[in-house]
């Protein structure tokens, strides 16, 4: 754990997670505030060495206004917030999260989101699209986000952002285990690297 | 010296709170509502010197969000 104030992460690390939650109760925006707080100038270099990050709902939002990822969050459509376990098709397996799934397989994670409606403009979902960047996308959207998307990855694959939550679903006492497959093909990565 | 900053979502992207705004504003028998946005307003109190370009430095680095919203500023 890394407080938010400070500037640098510990020496040597390879992944970041950012966990979800409301950083700054959503104030301005949802990960607004946080993406501008000392240790994310930390985490956005670190990306841009390479290294990997993974952020989670409240997660994913401060990635995307970090600039990180491209796009927005943007309230549900529907307005409600949404705690429910939904399924997700593995849209790519071309990465050190996904490599434990295959493409196309149907996995049910649970999400717990206000603003979780993934926004952007026509040329960046096409780009992500044709880059094969769309890591999941919902079976039934929930939450009116674009092209069904619920994570996308970062141009050199090693920066995930996803609005649902496989943590949540990591071990029969969640009532599910199909979040275990990223962390394994991760920490696979990573021992082999 | 004070500015105002106005946010808006960007036109061609869903207002879900404005289009519930203008569903409720049906409901209460306001005919002829065919559009609603719905917005904010940042008002800043700022030390004299300040420039327009500080301002729009603030609203590219924070206020909005330019993936999704426009915004406009007014000063003094």
């Amino acid at each position: 754990m890394v407080w938010h104030k400070d500037s640098a992460l510990p020496e040597g690390i390879d992944m970041v997670g950012i966990p979800g939650g409301f950083s700054y109760g959503d104030y301005l925006r949802c990960g607004a505030i946080a993406a501008q707080s000392p240790i994310c100038g930390a985490v956005k270099a670190h990306a841009e060495r390479g290294g990997y990050v993974l952020g989670i709902c409240n997660g994913f939002q401060v990635l995307t206004e970090t600039g990180l990822l491209p796009g927005a969050l943007l309230r549900n459509a529907g307005l409600k917030y949404i705690c429910k376990t939904v399924g997700l098709k593995v849209e790519t397996s071309d990465s050190d999260f996904t490599a434990g799934y295959n493409a196309g397989d149907v996995i049910d994670i649970p999400i717990a989101h206000h603003d979780g409606n993934y926004f952007a403009d026509a040329d960046t979902l096409a780009r992500l699209k044709g880059d094969d960047r769309v890591a999941f996308t919902y079976t039934d959207n929930p939450n009116g986000a674009q092209a069904d998307i619920a994570g996308i990855l970062s141009a050199n694959r090693r920066v995930l952002g996803m609005m649902p939550h496989p943590e949540r679903a990591a071990d029969a006492g969640h009532g599910g285990t199909d979040g275990v497959a990223l962390f394994r093909a991760l920490a696979g990565a990573l021992i082999t690297a | 010296m004070k500015a105002r900053v106005h946010v808006m979502l960007k036109n061609g992207v869903l207002d879900p709170q404005g289009e519930a705004v203008r569903h409720a504003l049906g409901a209460l028998g306001f005919d002829g509502v065919n559009g609603v946005r719905q917005g904010k307003v940042i008002e800043l109190d700022l030390a004299e010197g300040t420039t327009e370009a500080d301002v729009t430095a603030m609203c590219e680095k924070l206020l909005a969000n330019t993936v999704i919203e426009s915004y406009a500023v007014d000063i003094g």
